[in-house]
């Protein structure tokens, strides 16, 4: 193909995607309906905008279109990765280290935000990450509501502990083995269901648990939530200043970031056993039904598999998952209310497990970095402000980076971040790295 | 020359219907299975064969009729005694009619094959042998808690699991591709697997739907000699669907052809190619022209017991 060829293909694509643009772009960026004063709706005509977004669009399209050289190429692109054996070593030193090196770096009130909002944060994601999979990613069962789950632990908490005084760490277990019930149960009328049917069913189950909190006021206080419940101790001693707190024990001056660092290191630990549990039952006959499941239910009951139980068990042990990370996000947050556990929480969630790709640990836990990390950075982004005005608020921007990460991947590793399976058990030797 | 399939059958099928809606699929078929042979079951394309299939392996719930299967040795009083009472089993005796497919296979010992295969592509070929013998395992696993804990028990049991399979993959010439995706291997070699995984849950009697589908005349050969080896070890029976006529009279020692839903003939292998209702529904041609398509018809078998 000559150079001319190439530029006159590469327009014409460029046209193409600018007339979608243009006709995506007519209704939603070109009037804009905004009450006036009256509250009356009026329709405000913002023309340039739209140009803008369609130049925008024919630039970007045909730029990519010369650089690529046609669309077909991108595909092939998959190369076969093999996770290197000093990998796991070195991350869980890192992430042992990170606290008390950020501490160290930037002094106790500054590596609050560093501590809490993406160690603590970005480590329950992983854990949710990690229990999805095991539902989506092991036994391919699509569930869209796994946040209702999230909110059951979290609720649980909330709940039990002021009625009752026991500690998170009795709560913790009983968290999970709440959501895990409740996995159980709407893993009982979704059993004949597959596919698009199952994740309607589990959309719905969502939105029920949501509206209930919001609804059954008595119990939960509606939107306004549930706070002042017993928060995190340190065997004991509370994480607050004066004589009684855990500074004043072991000799430290008072800091609040304390309180998160213990929280990390708690939630660390029990997402390292999630892995653990994770990767066993891999290697047991529980978690290769599950597999075999996703691959073929109807070879699984050939083979005298029960698939009803298969089925039930990854809800359950999933929705346990959940209900730990509940648990942990009502410790961390010392609030819980509906609003945290939407749609797009839940979507997040299995947006994190595919782009991961399924059924790979360490790619549900780069993900996770990665997504979660990334839309608490945009909020760093404050000098963008300069650059688009005042109003500009780059927070706004998470679900676009969800997206772009979407489209990346679907053009150059369509199967998630970690797409190599390997076999949980070998005949042969272990294939050179 | 004495029928296994009367005196000591391992399977009885009685009136047994099938009714999609208007249409009758299977039509009031009785037949027995010989224990220790190799009964095949044949008929032209629509004829019901694999209908009667999922009605036996429990993924189909039968409109009428009666299925009885015992490991050990099927008793006619002890049916009789079974069928009027509400239970599913009496001992090492089963109605399968009664069962749903996961225990058929887990209880009454009955495995069974795909027409399409049905392997699990992703996984390896090793794993799908290791999955057909879950059953076994996930109880040395002790219900996931003592593998969890990697207990010596299940380390024991998982090592048996995987020379069992290691045994079975030597044998149908997979070993060196052990570790592979299923999905990747050749197409006979995804058959033998599949052969090989339904065997690994240990089966009294082996369902196979149309085994050498696809197969050339080498692998159909290699397939033969696998099925009778299975046969000769003398723990399972084999049912078949099969086209192939020329794999069909070379193992099998009983053969029951059905045509539009009902049984036209039930013999052995000679008996059935001499019948004329055979030759009929087989060649499609009218009653008067039957010596011409008898002729074809032993033409077909020769050849095919040339090639043994």
């Amino acid at each position: 193909m000559t150079r001319g060829d190439h530029i006159f293909r590469a327009a014409r694509e460029a046209a193409w995607a600018t007339l979608v643009v243009a006709g995506l772009g007519f209704p939603i960026i070109a009037y804009r309906a905004e009450p006036d004063f009256n509250n009356a709706l009026m329709l405000q005509a913002r023309w340039p905008l739209f140009f803008e977004f369609c130049l925008a669009a024919f630039v970007l399209r045909f730029a990519l279109a010369l650089w690529s050289g046609g669309a077909a190429k991108a595909v092939a692109r998959e190369r076969i990765w093999r996770k290197p054996g000093w990998l796991g070593p070195v991350a869980l030193a890192v992430l042992v280290v990170y606290p008390i090196a950020i501490v160290g770096a930037l002094g106790p009130q500054a590596a609050l935000k560093w501590v809490d909002t993406y160690g603590v944060q970005i480590l329950i994601y992983v854990l949710l990450g990690w229990g999805l999979n095991i539902t989506v990613g092991l036994a391919g069962l699509l569930d869209l509501g796994y946040a209702a789950f999230y909110a059951v632990g979290a609720y649980a908490y909330a709940l039990i502990a002021p009625a009752t005084g026991l500690g998170f760490w009795a709560l913790l277990p009983v968290c999970g083995l709440l959501a895990a019930f409740w996995g159980f149960c709407i893993g009982f009328p979704v059993l004949r269901l597959r596919g698009d049917y199952l994740a309607i069913v589990t959309l719905a189950f969502a939105e029920i648990v949501r509206i209930v909190l919001i609804n059954w006021d008595v119990v939960t206080h509606g939107e306004a939530g549930l706070f002042g419940f017993p928060g995190l101790n340190f065997f004991g001693l509370p994480f607050i200043p004066g004589p009684r707190g855990f500074a004043a024990h072991v000799g430290l001056p008072f800091a609040g970031v304390h309180k998160p660092i213990f929280l990390y290191y708690l939630v660390l630990v029990l997402a390292l056993a999630a892995n653990f549990v994770s990767l066993r039952l891999r290697r047991l006959p529980l978690g290769r039904a599950w597999e075999a499941l996703r691959e073929d239910e109807i070879a699984c009951r050939a083979l005298g598999l029960d698939t009803a139980n298969i089925k039930l068990t990854a809800f359950a042990l999933g929705a346990f998952f959940a209900g730990v990370a509940g648990c942990l996000f009502a410790l961390r947050q010392g609030f819980v209310s509906p609003s945290a556990f939407t749609f797009s929480e839940s979507a997040l969630i299995l947006a994190i497990v595919v782009l991961g790709g399924g059924g790979s640990q360490l790619g549900v836990a780069v993900a996770a970095v990665f997504l979660v990390g990334a839309s608490e950075l945009l909020r760093e982004l404050t000098f963008l402000k300069s650059v688009f005005g005042e109003d500009f608020d780059p927070a706004q921007y998470r679900m676009l980076l969800v997206g772009l990460a979407m489209v990346g991947m679907m053009n150059f590793r369509p199967r998630g971040l970690v797409s190599t399976r390997e076999p949980t058990i070998r005949l042969g030797p272990e294939p050179a790295k | 020359m004495s029928a296994r399939w009367i005196d000591d059958p391992i399977l009885r099928v009685d009136a047994l219907t099938m009714r999609f809606g208007g249409l009758v699929a299977v039509n009031e078929v009785s037949f027995a299975a010989g224990r220790g042979d190799i009964t095949a079951l044949i008929g032209p394309n629509g004829a019901g064969k694999t209908t009667l299939f999922n009605c036996l392996t429990g993924f189909y719930q039968p409109t009428s009729g009666r299925i009885a299967f015992s490991p050990e040795r099927l008793d006619a009083e002890k049916i009789e005694r079974l069928t009027r009472s509400a239970r599913k089993s009496d001992g090492d005796t089963f109605l399968l009619e009664r069962m749903a497919d996961h225990e058929i296979v887990r209880k009454a010992r009955l495995a069974r094959t795909f027409q399409n295969i049905r392997l699990f592509q992703g996984m390896s070929a090793l794993e799908n042998l290791m999955i057909a013998q879950g059953r076994s395992l996930s109880r040395a696993a002790g219900f996931s808690v003592l593998g969890l804990l990697g207990a010596p028990s299940w380390r024991r049991a998982e090592r048996a699991a995987v020379d069992r399979a290691a045994g079975w993959l030597e044998r149908i010439g997979l070993t060196g591709r052990a570790d592979d995706p299923a999905g990747e291997l050749p197409y006979g070699d995804q058959r033998r697997l599949e052969i090989a995984r339904a065997m690994c849950t240990n089966p009294a009697l082996l369902c196979l739907d149309e085994p050498a589908a696809g197969l050339n005349a080498t692998e159909s050969r290699d397939l033969a000699d696998l099925l009778r080896a299975i046969r000769d070890e003398g723990e399972t029976s084999i049912l078949l669907i099969e086209h192939d006529m020329s794999v069909v009279m070379r193992i099998s020692d009983h053969v029951v052809v059905l045509d539009y839903g009902q049984k036209i003939a039930d013999g052995s292998p000679v008996e059935v190619r001499e019948n004329s209702a055979v030759i009929a529904a087989y060649l499609g041609v009218e009653e008067t022209d039957e010596p011409a398509a008898e002729a074809a018809l032993a033409e077909s078998a020769k050849t095919g017991s040339d090639a043994t």
